[in-house]
């Protein structure tokens, strides 16, 4: 538990979380906090399960068959693998965004308006085209789509699609944001873009990512947490765990990254 | 310098070509019937296939020599048997292949009805909602469906649907022939369903995971999903499964020329009998004709219609379900 003085209670606690596909344990009694209004950041070698964790938070592994998970998570300090959890809240709470961009082959318009309208949360036509505009707006593509909001989705350049599908989860306003790799289909120019906007985006929400460059969670993260083949080994404020890793793990994993 | 290396790749590259003689004649004299054998074989295939369409085309041709294209494509009546009469070969306009293409289009329309939604639905239920075990056990069977011999299912249609389908509007107070367009239909139908339903199993199965996941990430429900999401994408493929159903309805012969009938009226009513493209064919060729007069050369007509349909429908469908299968590899 994360004991530093003046931190409010966190947003999402996982407590003991282990995940099995089939036999294979693929997390083994993960502790993470994760708090309000920071990115935060998980690392590690390829396999170790950080897609798996990050999955677990919005019970995405739910829909894979082989997969077991036990443990205890919470958000605000609700148990969201109690059974009575309706998943349909769980994730208009709790928004994802996906390595690959995957707009649904719809236009610009109906790929933000789609979970707002599923959810119920537009009560006009007017209520829901003030709602694509804004979170066009948040992820900052407004600029370039405002005058072909019909156009299809799947026209957009990669980053475009990907600021779309930010845009997308935005619309339902969510609590928390997870991304798996934003970044890794994109460009350097579209992965600065997007990384600018997570900073923005934490004013509003909380915001857990995955990625494999150790320049990207140093830019982007308050929080860094380094897994490896199963574990959490490390979990602290970036800045500490990049400059004064405790793990011995850690130390070789990001020197061997960024050396 | 640069020429002994010269030499020296000259004399490796000679070393390489000099494998003992006898044999590299045989591999060579191998490759070559191999080779020879394969394309002879795609090339009967593609002559007999040159040769069908030929012959349809210039037997059509004559048969347009004694009945005008118009009267053939636009006439109202179609009553081959007059026209035999050697004194007015063709001349009756009884050649007029309306009635046949309407009731051509209602069997299939009412095929369509049936294996439409029933072909649809299942295989949306073997793609997004059955477990493994359920899909193990349902898509064998569905094959099975397929593999049955039409002239089972024309039996099925006269012994059991037909009678049932005229006992049943009787009692309801219409007006029924004993063969009728409906029970036709309806059996065509659930031949056509494996077809339909196997197609669109393999398109929707092709929507990519990541999109489904895109919806429940946005807190969509199973059937939310599925309706906003995965159908929409797989519309383009499930066109095409819908349409080479369609093909596959007007050009299926033993079910409508046991159960369908020969009369042919121009009707859209289901519960009348009607007959088709394929039916007057086999009507018109049945028994000793001569071979070139009219009511043999009009089979070829016939034939060449069907073939210009189903071969338009077919090339439409496997464009849809091509573009659409690129679109997402
Ligand atoms: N659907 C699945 N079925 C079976 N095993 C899986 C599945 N998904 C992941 N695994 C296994 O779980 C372990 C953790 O995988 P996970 O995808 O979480 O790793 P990751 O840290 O995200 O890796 P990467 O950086 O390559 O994305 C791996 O050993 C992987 O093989
Ligand atoms: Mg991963």
């Amino acid at each position: 538990m994360d004991m530093s003085p003046g931190t409010i209670r966190p947003k999402l606690t996982a407590r003991g979380v282990n995940v099995f596909y089939g036999d294979a344990q693929a997390l083994n009694r993960v502790d993470l906090d994760i708090r309000a209004h920071e990115v935060t950041a998980l690392i590690g070698p390829s396999g170790c399960g950080k897609s798996t964790f990050l999955r677990c938070l919005n019970r995405m592994n739910d829909l894979i068959e082989i997969c077991r998970v036990d443990g205890d998570i919470r958000l605000d300090g609700e148990d969201i693998y109690d059974p009575a959890v309706n998943l349909v809240y769980l994730r208009a709470r709790i928004g994802m965004v996906f390595q690959k961009p995957n707009p649904f082959p719809k236009s610009i318009y109906d790929n933000v308006a789609y979970g707002p309208k599923i959810h119920g949360l537009a009560r006009s036509r007017a209520d829901m085209d003030e709602t694509v505009a804004s979170s066009l707006e948040r992820a900052g593509l407004w600029e370039e789509v405002k005058d072909r909001l019909d156009a299809p989705a799947t026209g957009l350049s990669g980053g475009q699609q990907q600021r779309l599908c930010i845009a997308r989860a935005i619309a339902v306003r969510p609590e928390v944001i997870l991304m798996d790799e934003p970044c890794s289909s994109l460009d350097p120019i579209a992965t600065a873009r997007i990384e600018a906007l997570m900073d923005e985006l934490r004013q509003n929400f909380t915001i857990v990512i995955v990625t494999h460059s150790m320049q990207q969670a140093a830019r982007v993260s308050q929080r860094t947490a380094f897994f490896h083949l199963g574990d959490l080994v490390e979990v602290g404020d970036t800045d500490t765990v990049f400059t004064q890793p405790v793990d011995p793990r850690t130390e070789s994993y990001i020197s061997g990254r960024i050396g | 310098m640069a020429q002994a290396v010269a030499a020296a790749e000259r004399v490796e590259r000679s070393s390489l070509l000099a494998a003992p003689e006898g044999r590299r004649a045989r591999q060579v004299l191998g490759e070559r019937i191999l080779l020879g054998l394969l394309a002879a074989s795609s090339l009967v295939a593609i002559l007999t296939t040159i040769g069908i369409a030929l012959s349809l085309l210039f037997e059509t041709l004559r048969f347009l020599d004694a009945v005008p294209l118009f009267d053939f494509l636009f006439g109202l009546n179609w009553s081959p048997q007059i026209a035999i009469r050697e004194d007015q070969v063709g001349s009756s306009g009884a050649f007029g292949v309306v009635p046949l293409l309407v009731g051509t289009g209602l069997i299939a329309a009412v095929a369509m009805t049936v294996a439409g939604p029933l072909g649809l639905f299942s295989a949306i239920f073997l793609a997004e909602y059955a477990s493994p075990r359920a899909r193990s056990f349902a898509k064998p069977i569905l094959e099975i469906l397929a593999g049955i011999p039409t002239v089972v299912y024309g039996f099925f249609a006269v012994l059991v649907v037909a009678p049932f389908v005229r006992d049943s509007s009787e009692a309801a107070g219409f007006e029924v022939s004993s063969e009728s367009a409906l029970a036709a239909g309806v059996v065509m139908g659930v031949m056509i369903v494996p077809i339909v339903s196997s197609i669109a199993d393999d398109v929707i199965s092709a929507v990519p995971q990541s999109l489904r996941e895109g919806a429940y990430g946005l807190g969509a429900t199973k059937s939310e999903t599925v309706r906003d999401i995965v159908l929409p994408a797989a519309l383009p493929g499930i066109g095409g499964a819908l349409l080479l159903g369609v093909s596959r309805a007007i050009g299926e012969t033993m079910i409508v020329v046991m159960a369908a009938g020969l009369s042919a009226q121009l009707t859209v009513n289901p519960l009348q009998a009607v007959t088709t493209i394929t039916v007057q064919m086999v009507a018109l060729l049945t028994g000793d004709q001569e071979f070139d007069s009219p009511k043999t050369l009009a089979a070829f007509a016939l034939g060449l219609l069907l073939f210009i349909a189903t071969l338009i429908l077919n090339l439409i469908a496997l464009m849809l379900v091509r573009r659409y299968q690129e679109r997402y590899d």
